[in-house]
Protein backbone atom coordinates (compact mmCIF):
# COMPACT_ATOMS: atom_id res chain seq x y z
CA UNK A 1 0.00 0.00 0.00
CA UNK A 2 3.04 2.62 0.45
CA UNK A 3 3.78 2.23 -3.16
CA UNK A 4 2.35 4.38 -5.84
CA UNK A 5 -1.28 4.30 -6.46
CA UNK A 6 -3.48 0.41 -7.39
CA UNK A 7 -5.62 -0.02 -9.58
CA UNK A 8 -7.94 -0.86 -6.56
CA UNK A 9 -7.17 2.68 -5.75
CA UNK A 10 -8.52 4.04 -9.37
CA UNK A 11 -11.50 1.83 -8.91
CA UNK A 12 -12.89 2.31 -6.19
CA UNK A 13 -12.13 6.49 -6.94
CA UNK A 14 -14.42 5.78 -9.71
CA UNK A 15 -16.98 3.78 -8.03
CA UNK A 16 -16.83 6.63 -5.13
CA UNK A 17 -17.10 9.49 -7.71
CA UNK A 18 -20.66 7.29 -9.46
CA UNK A 19 -21.90 7.80 -5.86
CA UNK A 20 -21.52 11.28 -5.22
CA UNK A 21 -23.10 11.82 -8.82
CA UNK A 22 -25.75 9.67 -7.65
CA UNK A 23 -26.03 12.15 -4.44
CA UNK A 24 -26.53 15.26 -5.85
CA UNK A 25 -27.72 14.04 -10.02
CA UNK A 26 -31.52 14.47 -8.91
CA UNK A 27 -30.83 17.70 -6.26
CA UNK A 28 -29.38 19.78 -9.29
CA UNK A 29 -32.05 18.87 -11.84
CA UNK A 30 -35.10 20.24 -9.46
CA UNK A 31 -32.48 23.44 -8.46
CA UNK A 32 -32.28 24.33 -11.84
CA UNK A 33 -35.89 23.21 -12.82
CA UNK A 34 -37.20 25.76 -10.13
CA UNK A 35 -35.63 28.33 -11.98
CA UNK A 36 -37.67 27.84 -15.10
CA UNK A 37 -40.04 30.49 -17.04
CA UNK A 38 -43.47 30.92 -16.56
CA UNK A 39 -44.33 28.37 -19.32
CA UNK A 40 -42.11 26.01 -17.82
CA UNK A 41 -42.97 22.25 -16.89
CA UNK A 42 -42.05 19.55 -14.25
CA UNK A 43 -39.30 18.51 -16.90
CA UNK A 44 -36.21 19.27 -19.04
CA UNK A 45 -35.72 21.46 -20.92
CA UNK A 46 -35.55 24.52 -19.72
CA UNK A 47 -38.42 27.37 -20.89
CA UNK A 48 -36.81 30.60 -20.14
CA UNK A 49 -35.49 31.73 -16.41
CA UNK A 50 -36.74 33.34 -13.85
CA UNK A 51 -37.56 33.21 -10.46
CA UNK A 52 -41.59 32.88 -11.13
CA UNK A 53 -42.15 29.82 -9.18
CA UNK A 54 -40.38 31.20 -5.87
CA UNK A 55 -43.38 34.15 -5.98
CA UNK A 56 -45.80 31.65 -7.47
CA UNK A 57 -45.39 29.73 -3.98
CA UNK A 58 -44.62 32.15 -0.79
CA UNK A 59 -47.34 34.72 -2.38
CA UNK A 60 -50.19 33.13 -5.00
CA UNK A 61 -49.65 30.23 -2.54
CA UNK A 62 -50.31 26.83 -4.10
CA UNK A 63 -53.81 26.89 -3.27
CA UNK A 64 -54.70 23.80 -0.97
CA UNK A 65 -52.52 25.00 2.00
CA UNK A 66 -50.94 28.22 2.94
CA UNK A 67 -46.95 27.78 2.47
CA UNK A 68 -45.38 30.52 4.44
CA UNK A 69 -47.14 29.69 7.27
CA UNK A 70 -45.75 26.31 7.43
CA UNK A 71 -42.77 27.87 6.75
CA UNK A 72 -42.95 29.64 10.14
CA UNK A 73 -44.59 26.72 12.37
CA UNK A 74 -41.52 24.42 11.28
CA UNK A 75 -38.82 27.13 11.43
CA UNK A 76 -40.56 27.62 15.51
CA UNK A 77 -40.83 24.09 16.18
CA UNK A 78 -37.26 23.38 14.84
CA UNK A 79 -35.90 26.59 16.68
CA UNK A 80 -37.47 25.24 20.07
CA UNK A 81 -36.35 21.61 19.34
CA UNK A 82 -32.57 23.10 18.87
CA UNK A 83 -32.88 24.74 22.12
CA UNK A 84 -34.17 21.84 24.23
CA UNK A 85 -32.13 19.23 22.73
CA UNK A 86 -28.71 20.82 23.57
CA UNK A 87 -29.58 21.70 27.23
CA UNK A 88 -31.37 18.15 28.37
CA UNK A 89 -28.40 16.36 26.28
CA UNK A 90 -25.80 18.14 27.51
CA UNK A 91 -27.25 17.75 31.43
CA UNK A 92 -28.07 14.36 30.80
CA UNK A 93 -24.41 13.22 29.14
CA UNK A 94 -23.38 15.56 32.75
CA UNK A 95 -24.95 12.93 34.83
CA UNK A 96 -23.95 9.53 32.68
CA UNK A 97 -20.33 10.90 33.12
CA UNK A 98 -20.75 10.44 36.60
CA UNK A 99 -22.85 7.78 36.69
CA UNK A 100 -25.88 7.25 38.37
CA UNK A 101 -28.84 4.35 39.11
CA UNK A 102 -30.25 3.32 36.37
CA UNK A 103 -28.09 4.94 33.92
CA UNK A 104 -27.96 1.43 31.68
CA UNK A 105 -31.83 2.01 31.31
CA UNK A 106 -32.14 5.25 30.30
CA UNK A 107 -29.22 4.40 27.79
CA UNK A 108 -31.50 1.65 26.38
CA UNK A 109 -34.69 3.69 26.20
CA UNK A 110 -32.44 6.06 23.96
CA UNK A 111 -31.48 3.33 21.79
CA UNK A 112 -35.21 2.09 21.88
CA UNK A 113 -36.23 5.51 20.90
CA UNK A 114 -33.95 5.62 18.27
CA UNK A 115 -34.66 2.39 16.16
CA UNK A 116 -38.56 1.84 17.16
CA UNK A 117 -39.99 2.32 13.91
CA UNK A 118 -41.21 6.06 13.77
CA UNK A 119 -44.79 5.46 12.93
CA UNK A 120 -45.10 3.44 16.18
CA UNK A 121 -43.75 6.41 18.40
CA UNK A 122 -46.26 8.66 16.66
CA UNK A 123 -49.31 6.96 16.80
CA UNK A 124 -48.05 6.15 20.22
CA UNK A 125 -48.10 10.04 21.25
CA UNK A 126 -51.24 10.74 19.39
CA UNK A 127 -52.86 7.74 21.56
CA UNK A 128 -51.80 9.28 25.00
CA UNK A 129 -52.49 13.10 23.93
CA UNK A 130 -55.88 11.45 22.83
CA UNK A 131 -57.29 10.00 25.86
CA UNK A 132 -55.93 12.78 27.76
CA UNK A 133 -58.87 14.85 25.55
CA UNK A 134 -60.61 12.59 26.62
CA UNK A 135 -60.15 12.45 30.14
CA UNK A 136 -60.63 16.64 30.08
CA UNK A 137 -63.78 16.28 28.21
CA UNK A 138 -65.14 13.83 30.62
CA UNK A 139 -64.00 15.94 33.94
CA UNK A 140 -64.53 19.31 32.51
CA UNK A 141 -67.10 20.15 35.07
CA UNK A 142 -65.01 19.14 37.48
CA UNK A 143 -61.87 21.25 36.54
CA UNK A 144 -60.73 24.67 36.61
CA UNK A 145 -63.40 27.13 34.25
CA UNK A 146 -60.04 27.63 32.17
CA UNK A 147 -59.52 24.14 31.39
CA UNK A 148 -62.84 23.24 30.95
CA UNK A 149 -64.37 25.76 28.42
CA UNK A 150 -64.47 25.31 24.90
CA UNK A 151 -61.47 22.73 25.26
CA UNK A 152 -61.01 20.64 22.17
CA UNK A 153 -57.76 19.05 22.07
CA UNK A 154 -54.28 19.26 24.15
CA UNK A 155 -52.34 18.13 20.79
CA UNK A 156 -50.24 21.03 19.31
CA UNK A 157 -47.16 22.10 17.72
CA UNK A 158 -45.59 23.04 21.05
CA UNK A 159 -46.87 20.16 22.57
CA UNK A 160 -47.63 16.27 21.50
CA UNK A 161 -45.73 17.92 18.14
CA UNK A 162 -42.57 18.98 20.33
CA UNK A 163 -42.33 15.69 22.48
CA UNK A 164 -42.44 13.59 19.56
CA UNK A 165 -39.93 15.63 17.92
CA UNK A 166 -37.60 15.53 20.89
CA UNK A 167 -37.95 11.17 21.56
CA UNK A 168 -35.59 11.73 17.87
CA UNK A 169 -34.08 14.32 18.37
CA UNK A 170 -32.41 13.32 21.94
CA UNK A 171 -31.08 9.88 21.16
CA UNK A 172 -28.28 11.77 18.82
CA UNK A 173 -27.81 14.58 20.95
CA UNK A 174 -27.15 11.77 23.72
CA UNK A 175 -24.60 10.03 21.64
CA UNK A 176 -22.98 12.98 20.92
CA UNK A 177 -22.23 13.95 24.25
CA UNK A 178 -20.68 10.33 24.56
CA UNK A 179 -18.52 10.81 21.55
CA UNK A 180 -17.76 14.21 23.70
CA UNK A 181 -16.94 13.23 27.16
CA UNK A 182 -15.04 10.01 26.32
CA UNK A 183 -12.37 12.59 24.47
CA UNK A 184 -12.66 15.18 27.42
CA UNK A 185 -9.58 15.55 29.60
CA UNK A 186 -10.75 15.21 32.98
CA UNK A 187 -7.44 17.11 33.98
CA UNK A 188 -9.28 20.33 33.54
CA UNK A 189 -12.01 20.18 35.75
CA UNK A 190 -9.45 18.89 38.47
CA UNK A 191 -7.42 21.59 37.82
CA UNK A 192 -10.29 24.04 38.56
CA UNK A 193 -11.56 22.22 41.47
CA UNK A 194 -7.99 22.16 43.50
CA UNK A 195 -7.83 25.64 42.34
CA UNK A 196 -11.32 26.36 44.59
CA UNK A 197 -13.90 26.35 41.81
CA UNK A 198 -17.24 25.18 42.90
CA UNK A 199 -19.00 22.32 40.72
CA UNK A 200 -20.72 24.76 39.08
CA UNK A 201 -17.99 27.31 38.34
CA UNK A 202 -16.13 24.51 36.99
CA UNK A 203 -19.15 23.70 34.96
CA UNK A 204 -19.86 27.30 33.48
CA UNK A 205 -16.16 28.42 33.31
CA UNK A 206 -14.49 25.03 32.20
CA UNK A 207 -16.45 22.16 30.93
CA UNK A 208 -18.93 24.26 29.02
CA UNK A 209 -16.51 26.26 26.86
CA UNK A 210 -14.69 23.68 26.17
CA UNK A 211 -17.73 21.23 24.85
CA UNK A 212 -19.30 24.09 23.71
CA UNK A 213 -18.91 23.99 19.61
CA UNK A 214 -19.92 19.96 20.20
CA UNK A 215 -23.09 21.85 21.89
CA UNK A 216 -23.57 24.25 18.77
CA UNK A 217 -23.30 20.97 16.53
CA UNK A 218 -26.01 19.21 18.69
CA UNK A 219 -28.74 22.12 18.11
CA UNK A 220 -27.96 22.29 14.31
CA UNK A 221 -28.36 18.47 14.16
CA UNK A 222 -31.41 18.82 16.15
CA UNK A 223 -32.98 21.50 13.92
CA UNK A 224 -32.59 19.84 10.69
CA UNK A 225 -33.75 16.37 12.01
CA UNK A 226 -36.88 18.15 12.83
CA UNK A 227 -37.14 20.11 9.96
CA UNK A 228 -37.25 17.56 7.94
CA UNK A 229 -39.24 15.07 10.33
CA UNK A 230 -42.24 13.29 8.98
CA UNK A 231 -43.14 9.92 10.03
CA UNK A 232 -43.20 10.97 14.08
CA UNK A 233 -44.80 14.02 13.39
CA UNK A 234 -47.64 11.97 11.18
CA UNK A 235 -49.52 11.53 13.72
CA UNK A 236 -48.39 13.56 16.73
CA UNK A 237 -48.89 16.99 15.10
CA UNK A 238 -52.84 18.14 15.85
CA UNK A 239 -54.36 19.99 14.24
CA UNK A 240 -51.73 21.99 12.05
CA UNK A 241 -49.39 20.83 9.97
CA UNK A 242 -45.50 21.71 9.51
CA UNK A 243 -43.50 22.36 6.26
CA UNK A 244 -42.63 18.62 5.52
CA UNK A 245 -45.92 17.08 6.33
CA UNK A 246 -47.75 19.78 3.74
CA UNK A 247 -44.72 18.76 0.84
CA UNK A 248 -45.71 15.45 1.29
CA UNK A 249 -49.25 16.20 0.57
CA UNK A 250 -48.19 18.00 -2.27
CA UNK A 251 -46.39 15.13 -3.94
CA UNK A 252 -50.11 13.56 -4.64
CA UNK A 253 -50.83 16.69 -6.74
CA UNK A 254 -47.41 18.07 -8.46
CA UNK A 255 -47.97 19.41 -11.36
CA UNK A 256 -46.06 22.42 -12.02
CA UNK A 257 -42.44 23.58 -10.55
CA UNK A 258 -43.79 25.59 -7.40
CA UNK A 259 -42.86 22.21 -5.60
CA UNK A 260 -39.28 22.01 -6.92
CA UNK A 261 -39.01 25.95 -5.85
CA UNK A 262 -40.32 24.76 -2.25
CA UNK A 263 -37.49 21.96 -2.92
CA UNK A 264 -34.76 25.10 -3.49
CA UNK A 265 -36.19 27.14 -0.60
CA UNK A 266 -36.32 24.50 2.11
CA UNK A 267 -32.94 23.49 1.14
CA UNK A 268 -31.67 27.15 1.54
CA UNK A 269 -33.01 27.49 4.75
CA UNK A 270 -30.78 24.07 5.55
CA UNK A 271 -27.43 25.77 4.41
CA UNK A 272 -28.39 28.86 6.04
CA UNK A 273 -28.71 27.02 9.38
CA UNK A 274 -25.07 25.34 8.46
CA UNK A 275 -23.37 28.20 7.63
CA UNK A 276 -24.82 30.09 11.03
CA UNK A 277 -23.74 26.92 13.45
CA UNK A 278 -20.30 26.37 11.21
CA UNK A 279 -19.63 30.49 11.70
CA UNK A 280 -20.61 30.23 15.74
CA UNK A 281 -18.24 27.05 16.20
CA UNK A 282 -15.49 28.40 14.15
CA UNK A 283 -16.22 31.59 16.26
CA UNK A 284 -16.41 29.97 19.43
CA UNK A 285 -13.04 27.65 18.84
CA UNK A 286 -11.24 30.88 17.74
CA UNK A 287 -12.27 32.55 21.18
CA UNK A 288 -11.05 29.42 23.28
CA UNK A 289 -7.46 28.94 21.20
CA UNK A 290 -7.40 32.94 22.08
CA UNK A 291 -8.20 32.22 25.47
CA UNK A 292 -5.97 29.13 26.26
CA UNK A 293 -2.94 31.09 25.67
CA UNK A 294 -1.33 32.97 27.73
CA UNK B 1 -19.77 12.05 53.79
CA UNK B 2 -22.68 10.00 53.61
CA UNK B 3 -24.58 13.86 52.46
CA UNK B 4 -22.44 14.45 50.20
CA UNK B 5 -22.59 11.43 47.96
CA UNK B 6 -26.43 11.87 48.70
CA UNK B 7 -26.20 15.36 47.37
CA UNK B 8 -24.15 14.03 44.35
CA UNK B 9 -26.35 11.48 43.60
CA UNK B 10 -29.22 14.18 43.74
CA UNK B 11 -27.65 16.01 41.18
CA UNK B 12 -27.06 13.17 38.59
CA UNK B 13 -30.87 12.60 38.84
CA UNK B 14 -31.32 16.16 38.23
CA UNK B 15 -29.49 16.47 35.69
CA UNK B 16 -30.62 13.04 33.89
CA UNK B 17 -34.28 14.26 35.01
CA UNK B 18 -35.26 16.00 31.75
CA UNK B 19 -34.04 13.45 29.58
CA UNK B 20 -35.75 10.67 31.47
CA UNK B 21 -39.38 12.23 31.77
CA UNK B 22 -39.36 12.87 27.93
CA UNK B 23 -38.13 9.44 27.13
CA UNK B 24 -40.82 7.70 29.68
CA UNK B 25 -43.61 10.46 28.98
CA UNK B 26 -43.62 10.20 25.17
CA UNK B 27 -41.63 7.20 24.46
CA UNK B 28 -42.20 4.38 26.73
CA UNK B 29 -45.72 5.13 28.32
CA UNK B 30 -46.83 5.29 24.54
CA UNK B 31 -45.50 2.34 23.64
CA UNK B 32 -47.51 0.93 26.72
CA UNK B 33 -50.57 3.08 25.16
CA UNK B 34 -50.05 1.44 21.91
CA UNK B 35 -50.45 -2.34 23.42
CA UNK B 36 -53.11 -1.55 25.52
CA UNK B 37 -55.37 -0.05 23.08
CA UNK B 38 -54.36 -2.99 20.64
CA UNK B 39 -56.56 -5.24 22.75
CA UNK B 40 -59.31 -2.26 22.84
CA UNK B 41 -62.93 -2.47 20.84
CA UNK B 42 -63.78 -0.38 18.34
CA UNK B 43 -66.97 1.45 15.69
CA UNK B 44 -67.24 3.37 13.26
CA UNK B 45 -66.09 6.38 15.03
CA UNK B 46 -64.55 5.34 18.03
CA UNK B 47 -62.47 3.15 20.48
CA UNK B 48 -63.95 1.32 23.45
CA UNK B 49 -62.21 0.58 25.87
CA UNK B 50 -63.00 -3.04 26.31
CA UNK B 51 -60.97 -5.99 25.96
CA UNK B 52 -61.06 -7.29 22.63
CA UNK B 53 -59.34 -9.04 19.77
CA UNK B 54 -60.54 -7.00 17.24
CA UNK B 55 -58.02 -5.46 16.28
CA UNK B 56 -55.79 -8.67 15.47
CA UNK B 57 -58.52 -10.59 14.41
CA UNK B 58 -59.53 -8.04 12.17
CA UNK B 59 -56.36 -7.74 10.73
CA UNK B 60 -55.87 -11.49 9.80
CA UNK B 61 -59.30 -12.03 8.58
CA UNK B 62 -59.67 -14.85 6.91
CA UNK B 63 -56.17 -15.88 6.59
CA UNK B 64 -56.49 -19.42 7.27
CA UNK B 65 -58.89 -20.37 4.87
CA UNK B 66 -57.14 -18.92 2.34
CA UNK B 67 -54.16 -20.95 2.69
CA UNK B 68 -52.18 -22.11 1.09
CA UNK B 69 -52.56 -18.81 -0.50
CA UNK B 70 -51.44 -15.74 1.14
CA UNK B 71 -54.02 -13.16 2.91
CA UNK B 72 -53.41 -9.37 2.23
CA UNK B 73 -51.85 -8.74 5.46
CA UNK B 74 -49.06 -11.48 5.29
CA UNK B 75 -48.17 -10.72 1.47
CA UNK B 76 -48.17 -7.07 2.35
CA UNK B 77 -45.50 -8.04 4.79
CA UNK B 78 -43.70 -10.49 2.14
CA UNK B 79 -43.74 -7.39 0.26
CA UNK B 80 -42.35 -5.26 3.03
CA UNK B 81 -39.15 -8.11 4.19
CA UNK B 82 -38.77 -8.03 0.34
CA UNK B 83 -37.54 -4.72 0.14
CA UNK B 84 -35.83 -5.00 3.40
CA UNK B 85 -33.62 -7.96 1.57
CA UNK B 86 -33.04 -6.07 -1.79
CA UNK B 87 -32.59 -2.90 0.19
CA UNK B 88 -30.11 -3.98 2.76
CA UNK B 89 -27.82 -5.77 0.13
CA UNK B 90 -27.39 -3.10 -1.75
CA UNK B 91 -27.35 -0.15 0.55
CA UNK B 92 -24.83 -2.48 1.95
CA UNK B 93 -22.50 -3.25 -0.86
CA UNK B 94 -22.32 0.09 -2.16
CA UNK B 95 -22.28 1.36 1.36
CA UNK B 96 -19.13 -0.53 2.03
CA UNK B 97 -17.45 -0.06 -0.76
CA UNK B 98 -17.59 3.69 -0.09
CA UNK B 99 -16.31 3.54 3.14
CA UNK B 100 -13.35 1.23 2.44
CA UNK B 101 -12.21 3.53 0.22
CA UNK B 102 -12.51 6.61 2.17
CA UNK B 103 -10.99 4.33 5.17
CA UNK B 104 -8.17 2.75 3.09
CA UNK B 105 -7.48 4.47 0.20
CA UNK B 106 -7.83 8.26 0.75
CA UNK B 107 -4.28 8.77 2.91
CA UNK B 108 -4.88 12.30 4.61
CA UNK B 109 -7.15 12.51 7.17
CA UNK B 110 -7.95 16.33 5.67
CA UNK B 111 -9.14 14.29 2.34
CA UNK B 112 -11.45 11.82 4.30
CA UNK B 113 -13.06 14.35 6.28
CA UNK B 114 -13.92 16.88 3.23
CA UNK B 115 -15.25 13.96 1.01
CA UNK B 116 -17.41 12.74 3.92
CA UNK B 117 -18.78 15.91 4.32
CA UNK B 118 -19.45 15.60 0.26
CA UNK B 119 -21.23 13.09 1.02
CA UNK B 120 -23.76 14.66 3.77
CA UNK B 121 -24.33 17.95 2.39
CA UNK B 122 -27.85 16.52 0.27
CA UNK B 123 -28.62 15.42 3.70
CA UNK B 124 -29.57 18.86 4.68
CA UNK B 125 -32.91 18.96 1.95
CA UNK B 126 -35.81 17.14 2.72
CA UNK B 127 -36.40 13.41 1.97
CA UNK B 128 -39.42 13.95 0.24
CA UNK B 129 -37.80 16.61 -2.21
CA UNK B 130 -34.83 14.12 -2.76
CA UNK B 131 -37.50 11.83 -4.06
CA UNK B 132 -39.41 14.04 -6.38
CA UNK B 133 -35.91 15.24 -7.40
CA UNK B 134 -36.16 11.52 -9.55
CA UNK B 135 -39.28 13.05 -11.52
CA UNK B 136 -37.22 14.95 -14.10
CA UNK B 137 -34.95 11.74 -14.67
CA UNK B 138 -37.35 9.27 -14.45
CA UNK B 139 -40.52 10.98 -15.42
CA UNK B 140 -42.18 9.87 -18.74
CA UNK B 141 -40.36 12.58 -20.33
CA UNK B 142 -37.51 12.69 -18.45
CA UNK B 143 -33.91 12.86 -18.83
CA UNK B 144 -33.21 8.92 -18.84
CA UNK B 145 -36.38 8.29 -21.12
CA UNK B 146 -35.57 10.84 -23.86
CA UNK B 147 -32.05 9.63 -24.01
CA UNK B 148 -33.58 5.98 -24.25
CA UNK B 149 -36.02 6.68 -26.89
CA UNK B 150 -33.48 8.90 -28.78
CA UNK B 151 -30.78 6.47 -28.78
CA UNK B 152 -33.43 4.12 -30.47
CA UNK B 153 -32.73 1.86 -27.40
CA UNK B 154 -36.42 1.59 -26.67
CA UNK B 155 -39.58 2.72 -28.67
CA UNK B 156 -41.69 4.37 -26.25
CA UNK B 157 -40.73 6.08 -23.12
CA UNK B 158 -40.30 3.31 -20.40
CA UNK B 159 -43.21 3.35 -17.53
CA UNK B 160 -41.53 1.22 -14.93
CA UNK B 161 -38.71 3.89 -14.10
CA UNK B 162 -41.01 5.84 -11.71
CA UNK B 163 -43.79 5.10 -9.29
CA UNK B 164 -42.62 1.61 -9.45
CA UNK B 165 -40.90 -0.99 -6.85
CA UNK B 166 -38.06 0.34 -8.94
CA UNK B 167 -38.32 3.58 -8.06
CA UNK B 168 -38.88 2.96 -4.34
CA UNK B 169 -36.01 0.59 -4.18
CA UNK B 170 -33.70 3.43 -6.02
CA UNK B 171 -34.65 6.12 -3.38
CA UNK B 172 -34.41 4.00 -0.43
CA UNK B 173 -31.12 3.47 -1.87
CA UNK B 174 -30.18 7.04 -2.64
CA UNK B 175 -31.56 8.25 0.87
CA UNK B 176 -30.42 5.78 3.24
CA UNK B 177 -27.07 4.37 1.89
CA UNK B 178 -25.20 6.95 3.80
CA UNK B 179 -26.40 5.47 7.27
CA UNK B 180 -24.13 2.10 6.15
CA UNK B 181 -21.39 4.33 5.51
CA UNK B 182 -21.18 5.62 8.77
CA UNK B 183 -20.82 3.01 10.91
CA UNK B 184 -19.17 0.96 8.89
CA UNK B 185 -16.39 3.84 8.11
CA UNK B 186 -16.24 4.31 11.61
CA UNK B 187 -14.85 0.32 12.58
CA UNK B 188 -12.67 0.49 9.83
CA UNK B 189 -10.45 3.45 10.90
CA UNK B 190 -10.58 2.07 14.16
CA UNK B 191 -8.69 -1.29 12.59
CA UNK B 192 -4.81 -0.94 13.53
CA UNK B 193 -3.17 -0.67 9.94
CA UNK B 194 -0.65 -3.03 11.39
CA UNK B 195 -2.77 -6.00 10.94
CA UNK B 196 -3.55 -5.57 6.89
CA UNK B 197 0.31 -5.10 6.70
CA UNK B 198 1.16 -8.27 8.57
CA UNK B 199 -1.71 -9.65 6.49
CA UNK B 200 0.18 -8.60 2.90
CA UNK B 201 3.78 -9.58 4.59
CA UNK B 202 2.85 -13.00 5.20
CA UNK B 203 1.34 -13.16 1.53
CA UNK B 204 -2.25 -12.97 1.54
CA UNK B 205 -3.76 -11.52 -1.46
CA UNK B 206 -5.57 -8.06 -1.26
CA UNK B 207 -8.87 -10.13 -1.75
CA UNK B 208 -8.29 -12.49 0.63
CA UNK B 209 -7.43 -9.59 3.40
CA UNK B 210 -10.54 -8.23 2.89
CA UNK B 211 -12.18 -11.20 3.69
CA UNK B 212 -10.03 -12.84 6.44
CA UNK B 213 -9.18 -9.35 8.15
CA UNK B 214 -10.89 -6.42 6.95
CA UNK B 215 -14.74 -7.80 6.29
CA UNK B 216 -14.46 -9.50 10.45
CA UNK B 217 -13.19 -6.25 11.69
CA UNK B 218 -15.68 -4.07 10.49
CA UNK B 219 -18.53 -6.50 11.39
CA UNK B 220 -19.67 -4.34 14.17
CA UNK B 221 -20.21 -1.09 12.01
CA UNK B 222 -21.72 -3.60 9.52
CA UNK B 223 -24.72 -4.88 11.81
CA UNK B 224 -25.31 -1.32 13.18
CA UNK B 225 -25.32 0.08 9.89
CA UNK B 226 -27.80 -2.85 8.89
CA UNK B 227 -30.17 -2.18 11.59
CA UNK B 228 -30.56 1.30 10.89
CA UNK B 229 -31.34 0.78 7.33
CA UNK B 230 -33.66 -2.20 8.44
CA UNK B 231 -35.74 -0.38 10.60
CA UNK B 232 -36.43 2.27 8.34
CA UNK B 233 -37.64 0.33 5.57
CA UNK B 234 -39.43 -2.09 7.64
CA UNK B 235 -41.43 0.87 9.03
CA UNK B 236 -41.68 3.10 5.74
CA UNK B 237 -44.60 4.47 4.27
CA UNK B 238 -43.61 7.92 2.94
CA UNK B 239 -40.99 6.77 0.73
CA UNK B 240 -42.99 4.06 -0.22
CA UNK B 241 -45.87 6.15 -0.77
CA UNK B 242 -44.52 9.25 -2.48
CA UNK B 243 -42.39 6.69 -4.99
CA UNK B 244 -45.22 4.05 -5.80
CA UNK B 245 -47.03 6.42 -6.40
CA UNK B 246 -49.77 5.42 -3.26
CA UNK B 247 -50.18 2.16 -5.16
CA UNK B 248 -47.58 -0.52 -3.07
CA UNK B 249 -48.46 -1.87 0.18
CA UNK B 250 -45.97 -1.54 2.94
CA UNK B 251 -46.44 -2.57 6.75
CA UNK B 252 -46.00 1.09 7.83
CA UNK B 253 -48.84 1.79 5.27
CA UNK B 254 -51.23 -0.55 6.81
CA UNK B 255 -50.90 1.55 9.91
CA UNK B 256 -51.60 4.81 8.40
CA UNK B 257 -54.92 3.05 6.74
CA UNK B 258 -56.18 2.60 9.20
CA UNK B 259 -55.69 6.09 11.19
CA UNK B 260 -57.24 7.43 8.35
CA UNK B 261 -60.27 4.89 8.86
CA UNK B 262 -60.41 6.27 12.60
CA UNK B 263 -59.71 2.56 13.72
CA UNK B 264 -57.13 3.27 16.41
CA UNK B 265 -57.34 0.20 17.80
CA UNK B 266 -56.54 -2.05 14.62
CA UNK B 267 -54.13 0.21 14.04
CA UNK B 268 -52.85 -0.53 17.36
CA UNK B 269 -52.87 -3.88 16.82
CA UNK B 270 -50.90 -3.66 13.16
CA UNK B 271 -48.06 -1.55 15.62
CA UNK B 272 -47.24 -3.87 18.07
CA UNK B 273 -47.33 -6.57 14.98
CA UNK B 274 -45.04 -4.32 12.84
CA UNK B 275 -42.59 -3.44 16.51
CA UNK B 276 -42.17 -7.70 17.11
CA UNK B 277 -41.75 -8.37 13.30
CA UNK B 278 -38.64 -5.48 13.42
CA UNK B 279 -37.26 -6.28 17.08
CA UNK B 280 -36.86 -9.81 16.14
CA UNK B 281 -34.74 -8.94 12.79
CA UNK B 282 -32.89 -6.84 15.47
CA UNK B 283 -32.05 -9.24 18.19
CA UNK B 284 -31.22 -11.32 16.00
CA UNK B 285 -28.41 -9.14 14.51
CA UNK B 286 -27.89 -8.20 17.82
CA UNK B 287 -26.59 -11.51 18.89
CA UNK B 288 -23.94 -10.99 16.28
CA UNK B 289 -22.18 -7.83 17.78
CA UNK B 290 -22.64 -6.27 21.26
CA UNK B 291 -23.59 -2.80 20.48
CA UNK B 292 -22.91 -1.08 23.40
CA UNK B 293 -19.13 -1.65 23.20
CA UNK B 294 -18.86 0.13 20.50
CA UNK B 295 -20.05 3.70 21.18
Amino acid sequence: MREGRSRAFYVLAAFFAAYVLFLYGPMIAIFTLSFQGPDGGLTFPMNGISLHWFEHLFFAGTGIVDIGASFVRSAKLGLVVALLTMVISVAAGMAFRKGFRGQALVFYLAIASLIVPSIITSLGIALEFRLFDDWIKAHAAALPAFVGQDFSTSMGLLTSGLAAHLTWTLPFGLLIMFAVFNRFDRRYEEAARDLGATPWQTFRHVVLPIILPSVVGIGLFGFTLSWDEIARSSQAIGPVNTLPLDLQGLTTTVTNPDIYALGTATTGVSLVAIGLALFVIVFLQRRRSRQGEP
Amino acid sequence: MLETSFRQRAIGWLQAGPMVIIFVGFFLIPLLFVIVVSFWDYNDYEMLPVFSGRGYTDTFESCLDQLPQFCTILRTYGSTLKFCLIVWSLTLVIGFTVAYFLAFHVRSRTWQIGLSLLCTIPFWTSNVIRMIAWIPLLGRNGLVNNALVGLKIVDRPLEWLLFSEFSVVLAFVHLFTFFMVVPIFNSMIRIDKALIEAAYDSGASGFQTLVNVVIPLSKPGIVIGSIFVITIVMGDFITIGVMGGQQIASAGKIIQTRLDAIQFPAAAANAVILLAATMMIIAAMTRLVDIRKEL
